[in-house]
């Protein structure tokens, strides 16, 4: 084609309220893999992708938090209205609205799909979700919704990627008839119970029938939503996520430490003695091999928490949590991402732009890192086998997945209590409310949660082969050299064994080795470095090949004693160390005093929590 | 009944009862929140029906249902609405 030169992209944005399933439209249109979950506020900033036109010329899609209307009363709220006004910094305003509507709530959806067709841009409403609106019973007439709106209407389900060609055509030609009279049409606003009013009308006129079915998730609710039976089920799903994380984990991850263990001894086998073949034993097989081996934990919690996010369950769970929350000044609100950030404390900052009330998210921000992440599993994973018998308390009860729970707890428990001085010191205010949607259950698709475990292992694995990866041969080789004299230990006369020394005088009183404090250093980068450093740190300093060998784990059962195993493992319930959830504190933050404030009280409550934990477990001889 | 008529509060509505808002006490709840409350249709002349009411005995937090949606609020939200049972 010899078009002229395109001055840039047209650009079509995705509009609508929460849970509508613009993200799922998203990923069907665009091929990318953005985040979808059944619950309102998923998505919190905006995302751009191409979708291919079929005349071979694409167009910029941009995927947009939801919103209830353009009075934006949250962070991600406001992402929305600026960019859809051409507000926002550094993008022109979008040529076409992707109009995303919920079948079955039309009434809802209908009054701020309202506002958003009074824009007077192009606009098309993918009338998504009617395999659901089926479900409940409701026939729809989408082209007598489209007659109402004065907009093309087409039917889609978004998860199943039906109706995608009609919507791709859909907006060829509102992209055209723009192109053609690229002047807007505002329409007359009307006020909300105006909308509100025209809503239902159009509603009525949509829904052709509605057939009485018996409502699935209303049934489901009175169960786990029953002010008795609701928390105990939460709380027992709790706990067995956190039996599952070990018990179901074990043969899986034996088998990687087997294969890390063939795989060191073919390299014994294959290369000489010498500092190549250290540095792969030392470095890589034992340092990030012992991270690698909790791959199988790591995706068993992430199983638990994307079928909680994918069927709905966790708002119900923000509801039980809610009145817990209000305790110490938070809401259910907060609870969403403080639970995503049992995964990563990265997203659960994010989420927390769909806070309305500054205070309450600055709160949240502040206390996300107490919650248990998932890299934390490895720390607490090696030192618990190490430590802990694999015993069975009350009968069935694993003591070490017991211990884990605790662990659990610990943050928990400390990030509600650090809420509650927070509330009443730094970030005193009004307390907040709780206004959140229920959204229907729905069965989690097989599909979507493989999609979503593999890119959980795909990023622990990237990790593992860059950050830790790294942290690790510079601590393998500043453990290396300079080499030891005859009968000195290497530990003692290489470069990072004279740092761990020194620092070491800190943490000596609670109850740290030498060891522990130097892995503490590389950990900064990220914790599972602890673990990586720690088997390095190890290998190198074992006399013999058989030593070197050896797991982590029972390098720890012989060298740690009980008391400064649990100082370690109370050190990281704590301890803020990752440098990717401080660079995000300080974006979302807009500055350094928030992070800073957040590392300085985290780190003196990890210094105390294990030096607590360290005097008391001695005091009573363990 | 007089006393039905000027309308009793949401917060002291049974369970499962269907009723019509027909007054809210906008300046007892957060601005922030009231507007979030209007945009999720939670306003005068609104049908709405309590599904779920606290946890352990507690008043707090209340699910109600609006035609085919169910929203959490806040006891305090409730307290500021006036409905009618229907
Ligand atoms: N049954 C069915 N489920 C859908 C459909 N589209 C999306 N979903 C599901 O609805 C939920 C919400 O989808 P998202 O794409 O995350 O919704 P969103 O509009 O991006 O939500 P926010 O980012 O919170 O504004 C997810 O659980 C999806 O799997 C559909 O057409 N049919
Ligand atoms: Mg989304």
């Amino acid at each position: 084609m010899n078009a002229p030169v395109i001055a840039r992209l047209r650009k079509a944005a995705l509009v609508g309220n929460p849970n509508a399933g613009k993200s799922a439209l998203f990923n069907a249109l665009t091929g990318a893999r953005q985040k979808i979950a059944n619950y309102p506020g998923v998505t919190v900033e905006r995302k751009a992708g191409r979708l291919m036109m079929p005349d071979g010329v694409p167009v910029e899609l941009i995927d947009l938090p939801g919103s209830y209307s353009f009075d934006a009363t949250s962070p991600d709220e406001e992402v929305t209205r600026a960019l859809v006004h051409g507000e926002f910094a550094g993008e022109v305003q979008p040529d076409v609205m992707v109009l995303v509507l919920d079948a079955a709530n039309l009434e809802q959806h209908l009054v701020f799909a309202q506002e958003v067709i009074e824009l007077g841009r192009p606009t098309v409403v993918a009338l998504n979700m009617v395999d659901l609106a089926q479900r409940d019973g409701l026939t729809l007439d989408p082209d007598a919704l489209g007659e109402a709106l004065g907009v093309p209407v087409v039917p889609t389900v978004a998860v199943r990627r039906k109706g995608l060609t009609e919507l791709i055509a859909a907006i060829a030609v509102a992209e055209a008839n723009f192109e053609a009279d690229s002047s807007a049409h505002p329409r007359p606003h009307l006020t909300l119970p105006e909308r509100r009013l025209a809503a239902r009308n159009i509603a009525k006129a949509a829904i052709l029938s509605v057939s009485a079915t018996r409502q699935f998730h209303t049934g489901l609710d009175k169960i786990l939503l029953h002010p008795w039976l609701g928390p105990p089920i939460l709380f027992a799903l709790l706990f067995v996520i956190f039996q599952a994380v070990f018990a179901w984990a074990t043969p899986f991850a034996d088998a990687l430490e087997g294969v890390a263990g063939w795989l060191s001894d073919m390299v014994m086998v294959i290369l000489p003695a010498g500092l190549f073949r250290d540095f792969l034993t030392e470095g890589v097989i034992a340092g990030v091999g012992s991270v690698v081996v909790f791959l199988p934990q790591i995706i068993i919690l992430f199983a638990f928490i994307l079928v909680m996010e994918a069927t709905g369950y966790m708002a119900r769970a923000a509801f039980i949590m809610d009145r817990m929350m209000a305790g110490v000044g938070l809401s259910g609100r907060s609870f969403i991402p403080l639970l995503s950030s049992f995964a990563c404390a990265i997203p659960g900052i994010m989420a927390t732009r769909s806070i309305a009330d500054p205070k309450d998210r600055l709160t949240t921000i502040l206390i996300a890192p107490l919650m248990t992440c998932s890299a934390r599993l490895p720390v607490y994973g090696v030192v618990i086998a190490a430590v802990i018998p694999n015993v069975k308390v009350w009968g069935a009860v694993g003591l070490q997945g017991l211990v884990l729970f605790a662990l659990y707890v610990a943050g928990i428990v400390g990030a509600m209590v650090v809420a509650l001085v927070l509330r009443r010191s730094v970030t005193a205010g009004q307390a907040s409310g709780f206004i959140m949607e229920l959204p229907r259950y729905q069965m989690p698709r097989l599909r979507d949660l493989a999609i979503g475990l593999w890119q959980r292992a795909w990023v622990f694995l990237r990790r593992a082969g860059t950050i830790i990866f790294a942290a690790t041969v510079v601590l393998w080789l500043l453990l290396t050299f300079p080499k030891a004299g005859p009968g000195e230990s290497q530990l003692d006369a290489s470069f990072a064994g004279h740092v761990a020394s020194g620092l070491h005088v800190a943490f000596a009183p609670i109850g740290f080795n030498r060891e522990m404090t130097l892995a503490l250093v590389p950990a900064m980068a990220a914790r599972e470095v602890a673990v990586a450093s720690l088997a390095t740190t190890y290998a190198v300093d074992s006399d013999d090949e058989l030593q070197t060998e050896q797991a982590l784990r029972d390098q720890i059962t012989a060298r740690w004693s009980l008391p400064t195993a649990l100082a370690f493992l109370a050190w990281f319930v704590f301890a803020p160390q990752c440098l990717s959830t401080i660079a995000v504190a300080r974006r979302e933050t807009n500055g350094w005093k928030w992070p800073a404030f957040m590392l300085a009280y985290l780190f003196a409550l990890a210094y105390v929590f294990a030096g607590i934990t360290f005097w008391s477990a001695t005091a009573l001889g363990l | 009944m007089l006393w039905q008529r000027s309308g009793m509060k949401l917060e002291a509505l049974e369970r499962g009862a269907p009723a019509r808002i027909i007054s809210v006490d906008w300046s007892a709840i957060a601005p922030e929140e009231g507007k979030r409350l209007r945009a999720l249709g939670i306003d005068r002349g609104t049908q709405i029906t309590i599904a779920h009411r606290g946890i352990f005995g507690g008043k707090d937090p209340l699910a109600i249902v609006i035609g085919r949606m169910t929203i959490a609020i806040r006891r305090v939200h409730a307290a500021a609405m006036s409905v009618e049972p229907l």
